[in-house]
């Protein structure tokens, strides 16, 4: 018996739940999706001393709503000459292989309390032994919805952006696979939940995170900035978005598709930001395990979420009252009171029991998510800021400088690790 | 039929549908797409005998990296779909008759085995990355240094052509 024939003679409380937990993920990540564009644009208009979308609900929060809505009554164009078959393929294929990585990212690290007919609920939909070589198998088939997508569109922008992406994300690939290596090395497995608990040590806190300790090995912050490098340009992002270089190539491989079909694509990207994210955070910064070491003297810092939360609540609910329509007075206020509630509730676990194991139980994710928050908003950071690089120099960047430096992190972590495992 | 014997009929009927497809597309992008839909669903079937990382490589660098370089090769000669020429004379008196001779002996040696393949190796020799890694860099480090070291001279033969092109 293996993992997958296990898997497949499982009963059918195990589907139910696993198709559950699939269709929340997918929920909770189209959402935070929507809600990065905005974010996305808020950021980068302060960058540029501009306000961002503000006339579609308080702030703009309804502006991905009135975004989607376009994309889908938009009229769906299909150019002449294409290939239909791949033409509709490549959208597809891309959105499904960057939404199938975030199955194997763990969310937390204790099952729920309760069970469901007898099934463990964990915060991970599944968690193979090979975790990490599963996302970097459907990273490396993630080319295709680029690439065919500029080829199927019978056009001369589109089919070069193409070309520019397999050729970008090949290059990268490599220099992406190798920087992670040493962080296998010094876990001894490819499993993302093994990976973060041998970054878990009571009393050193933050220095333990594979980005920053000698235990077992050599910190890995090296590999850390060539991953972060390679992942933004295997996710196509700004500095290093030729395929859809705008003054290039009008809007590159996505050129010839509206409507839904360009929203697909965008979902994708969006998608993938969030994948590497959470992968920048498992592997080098510790996933779900708090910045501080375990010890009572700092276990006041478990109660960091209501103290962000309850500010928050209150901020939003006094926010709220300013605007004169009904959403605003209403439902801002509504939400603000919830939110503080919540932070006071978990504040409460201070005396009341079962509340202090709900907090201690949102720990893990909370660490998780505010470091993937962190990564999402250094992708915003990096767009705000840099400018697109020449292709040429992309290549020399990919091949002359990553992929030497991964490689001699690799050397100098299992150079290290051998030290300290010799007897 | 259990459901591990089901996905071994899907996964091979897509191997085989994909292998197909592959000879009968014309246009050089489809059978490429074809050949894709031949690696994963192997990958499926390693995966199914347990061989987790095989597959997982299988992946990696037949469906992505090799794979993208065809396509990559075909969008940039922009090569259009292909014309059927005559059936070749070697390809009816010689590919044919070798073609059924070669499934008739397949064929006898699975009947003459009652159906069951004999496994070559232990089955749980593929299941862990350790028990692959021991087994490549002891038992089998000949072959594998002396692969890569073909594979790095294939590497300097491509460089050298590239330059000599360029001068």
């Amino acid at each position: 018996m293996n993992a997958v024939t296990t898997f497949l003679t499982q009963d059918g409380g195990f589907w139910v739940l696993t198709f559950v937990k699939i269709a929340l993920l997918l929920f909770i990540v189209l959402t935070v999706n929507a809600y990065l564009t905005w974010f996305e644009r808020k950021v980068v208009a302060l960058m540029q001393s501009r306000i961002g979308p503000h006339r579609v609900g308080p702030h703009g929060l309804l502006q991905p709503a009135a975004d989607g809505l376009k994309f889908l009554f938009k009229e769906d164009v299909m150019p002449g000459g294409v290939d239909k078959f791949v033409y509709l393929l490549a959208p597809f294929l891309a959105l499904t292989l960057a939404l199938a990585s975030l199955a194997v990212i763990p969310f937390g690290p204790d099952p729920l309390p309760f069970k469901f007919f007898g099934h463990q609920i964990d915060l991970w939909i599944t968690n193979p032994d090979i975790g990490l070589l599963v996302l970097f198998s459907v990273t490396a088939l993630g080319v295709y919805g680029v690439a065919l997508a500029g080829w199927a569109s019978n056009s001369k922008y589109p089919l070069l952006g193409g070309l520019r992406s397999s050729a970008q994300m090949v290059s990268y690939e490599l220099s992406m696979t190798m920087s992670v290596v040493g962080v296998v090395l010094m876990a001894n497995s490819f499993s993302l939940t093994e990976i973060i608990s041998k970054q878990q040590d009571g009393k050193w806190g933050l220095l333990s995170w594979n980005a920053f300790t000698f235990h077992g090995g050599f910190p890995q912050i090296v590999g850390f900035l060539c991953f972060l490098v390679s992942a933004i340009a295997e996710t196509n992002r700004v500095p290093f978005d030729l395929p859809e270089a705008e003054s290039e190539l009008v809007a590159g491989f996505h050129t010839e598709y509206s409507s839904f079909k360009f929203a697909m694509f965008f979902i994708a990207e969006y998608t993938s930001m969030i994948t590497v994210s959470s992968l920048c955070a498992i592997l080098f910064f510790g996933g779900w395990n708090s910045p501080f070491p375990a010890t009572p003297f700092w276990q006041f810092t478990h109660y960091l979420p209501s103290l962000i939360l309850i500010p928050f609540g209150l901020w939003v609910l006094f926010d709220g009252l300013k605007y004169e329509t009904i959403f605003g007075k209403l439902v801002l206020p509504a939400l603000g009171a919830a939110i503080a509630g919540i932070g006071a509730l978990l504040l409460a676990g201070i005396w009341i029991a079962p509340l202090h194991d709900v907090n201690e139980y949102i720990q893990g994710p909370f660490w998780l998510l505010s470091k993937i928050f962190f990564f999402l908003f250094f992708y915003v950071w990096a767009r705000g800021t840099l400018p697109r690089f020449r292709y040429d120099q992309l290549m020399n960047i990919g091949w002359k400088l990553l992929l030497p430096v991964s490689i001699a992190n690799v050397i100098v972590t299992a150079g290290f690790v051998l030290f300290r495992s010799a007897p | 039929m259990s459901p591990v014997l089901i996905v071994f009929f899907l996964l091979a009927a897509l191997c085989v549908i994909g292998a197909l497809s592959l000879i009968l597309q014309k246009h050089p992008i489809h059978s490429a797409l074809s050949l894709i839909i031949v690696m994963v669903s192997l990958a499926g079937l390693y995966l199914l005998m347990g061989a987790e990382f095989v597959a997982a490589v299988q992946i990696i660098v037949y469906g992505g990296a090799i794979m993208v370089l065809f396509v990559f090769v075909i969008m940039l000669l922009n090569a259009s779909a292909e014309e059927h020429t005559s059936f070749s004379k070697l390809a009816k008196f010689g590919g044919l008759p070798l073609a059924l001779a070669l499934t008739g002996l397949l064929a006898s040696a699975m009947i003459h085995n009652g159906g069951a393949v004999p496994n070559t190796t232990s089955p749980d020799a593929l299941a862990s990355t350790t028990t692959i890694s021991i087994l490549l860099f002891s038992t089998f480090v000949y072959p594998f240094e002396l692969t890569s070291f073909l594979i790095l001279v294939a590497i300097m033969g491509a460089l050298v052509l590239a330059q000599r092109e360029k001068s």
